[in-house]
């Protein structure tokens, strides 16, 4: 009898459970209506966010002088090792890298050379067309990377803020409201 | 002076082209399948994908129509390789039984009034022992890869069969009876005006769930179950021979669909007398087609403790009070025979 009424129980489970799976069915047939979740890539473009960690380039401060200073930041914190420069100085005194080379193959867009980049130079890019038919071609140069505008950063120049150079050759890059300002303080925490 | 105009050639011509004919009707049947079965693999990529809001391939030609011909000749050009640790003539075997035994059983469906390869009286039958040699394929493939995943498949497969086939021909019984024949062309005629749909409801509850099984299509792809056992029994094929157990499951998925059609929905028979035979049969063979792939796109797969459950303690039963329900309802209005 205990066994009857069990069957008995299971068997309106059964039905229930029958009754849902075709719920389901029907719900997945009206999928059939939906707008499609795929983008077709290579006809639509994705809608990239500004901050998108693509590409990295070399970015110029608003006067058009490029920003990095080869100070070799990027290179020590790139967790791959993928940046390799060599700083040199100019008779007036600038500092820049002789040479800046970024290996893509082995890139990984983390963007710690960007958090790490004190003058704003390296700077990644809503940018992820990044094959080559050759494997060397992925070995960018300086004049690869360089880019004629200043990236995300629009206003910073760091020239026109950094103590004794500031003076010394701000004057002749700044005009107007980008005119040097007062040489920072090293010795205060305060912005 | 043509061979045609001998008297004894003039006797026999029509025995000749009788001949003839039967042979063409069986190609006709044939490459029908196999294209169809063929074309499947892409129809429920593309199906598949409109139920899953996205797009499926669609690259290769017209809406992806090429897509096959990509695939073709990729898997045409694989190696043909069989593992050294394989059973090699049970493993050869294997994938010839999966497409031949569907193949086959095509055989005694009647497409349209003109159109069916074999008018056989015993059809039903010849369909389950088709039905029934084609779990040998998965057994054989599975027991000759010699690989863990392989066997534990097998076993499912095994305890599968042993749930399904019970009320996979009791299910067609009642059909049977009604139509007082085996002979599925019998079957046909005999829905002329009540399509057994009504009458057979059960039983044609109990053979849907069943023909899923002998396709082992989702939810009853235990065997195969790529998430827990890695595509299962055909683990170790490549090439074509994985390409033959591939079409053989898709000829499978057109064949029951043709059964469901011409057992419980009138096969060739429709209502408009314009609309020929042959698009009544294949209209309603499609629409099923189609419903394997919406089935294998929204249900989950039970264990297979609970399909030998489902089997053995409610459709079992079911498939028999369907009978018992059945002869007594034909006795009642036959009179006592």
């Amino acid at each position: 009898m205990r066994a009857l009424v069990q069957y008995c129980v299971n068997l309106k489970g059964l039905c229930v459970g029958a009754v849902t799976q075709v719920r389901t069915i029907g719900m997945v047939f009206l999928h059939a209506a939906r707008k499609r979740q795929t983008l077709l890539y290579p006809e639509e473009k994705p809608d990239l966010a500004p901050r998108y960690r693509g590409r990295p380039v070399l970015t110029r401060d608003p006067n058009g002088v490029e920003r990095c200073v080869g100070c070799g930041l990027c290179a020590v914190v790139c967790p791959v090792d993928c940046i390799a420069l060599q700083q040199e100085e100019r008779e007036s005194g600038q500092w820049f890298a002789k040479f800046f080379r970024l290996n893509m193959s082995r890139c990984v867009f983390c963007g710690l050379c960007e958090e790490a980049c004190p003058t704003s130079a390296i700077q990644l890019t809503p940018d992820f067309e990044l094959g080559e038919y050759r494997r060397e071609d992925l070995v960018l140069e300086k004049e690869d990377l360089l880019i004629s505008g200043t990236g995300k950063d629009h206003s910073y120049s760091f020239r026109t803020h950094i103590g004794r150079a500031s003076a010394e050759f701000g004057a002749q890059w700044a005009e107007g409201d980008d005119a040097p300002q007062s040489p920072v303080d090293t010795r205060s925490l305060l912005p | 002076m043509s061979v045609f105009s001998l008297p004894a050639v003039q006797a026999i011509l029509p025995q000749l082209m009788s001949i003839a004919w039967g042979i063409g009707k069986a190609l006709i049947v044939l490459f029908g399948v196999v294209i169809c079965g063929a074309y499947m693999s892409l129809v429920e990529r593309r199906v598949l994908g409109l139920w899953q809001d996205r797009y499926g391939p669609n690259r290769v030609g017209p809406f992806g129509l090429f897509q096959l011909v990509a695939d073709m000749l990729k898997i045409f050009f694989k190696e043909d390789w069989i593992p050294p640790f394989a059973d090699k003539f049970l493993f050869v075997l294997a994938p010839l039984v999966a497409m031949g035994t569907m193949i086959l059983a095509f055989m005694v469906i009647p497409v349209t009034p003109d159109l069916g390869v074999a008018d056989l009286n015993i059809g039903v039958l010849f369909f389950m022992a088709m039905a029934g040699l084609a779990v040998y394929a998965v057994l054989l493939g599975g027991y000759a890869s010699g690989n863990k995943y392989a066997l534990l498949g097998v076993a499912r497969s095994a305890a599968q069969s042993l749930s399904y086939e019970v009320f996979l021909g009791l299910s067609m019984m009642g059909v049977v009876a009604r139509a007082g024949s085996f002979d599925l062309r019998t079957i046909v005629l005999s829905q002329q005006g009540l399509w057994n749909i009504i009458p057979q409801f059960f039983g044609f509850i109990a053979f849907l769930i069943a023909g899923i099984a002998v396709v082992h299509r989702h939810p009853f792809d235990q065997p195969e179950a790529e998430q827990e056992l890695a595509d299962g029994y055909h683990i170790e094929y490549g090439g074509m021979k994985w390409g033959m157990f591939f079409v053989g499951e898709y000829v499978g998925i057109i064949l029951i669909s043709a059964m469901i059609v011409t057992l419980f929905f009138g096969g060739w028979l429709g209502p408009f007398s314009v609309v020929p035979p042959f698009v009544w049969f294949a209209l309603k063979t499609g629409a099923f087609m189609l419903f394997f792939i919406l089935i294998r796109a929204s249900v989950p797969r039970p264990r297979y403790d609970q399909v030998m459950i489902l089997s053995w303690q409610y459709l079992l039963p079911l498939t028999l009070v369907n009978l018992i329900i059945t002869g007594a309802v034909l006795l009642w209005v036959g009179g006592a025979a």
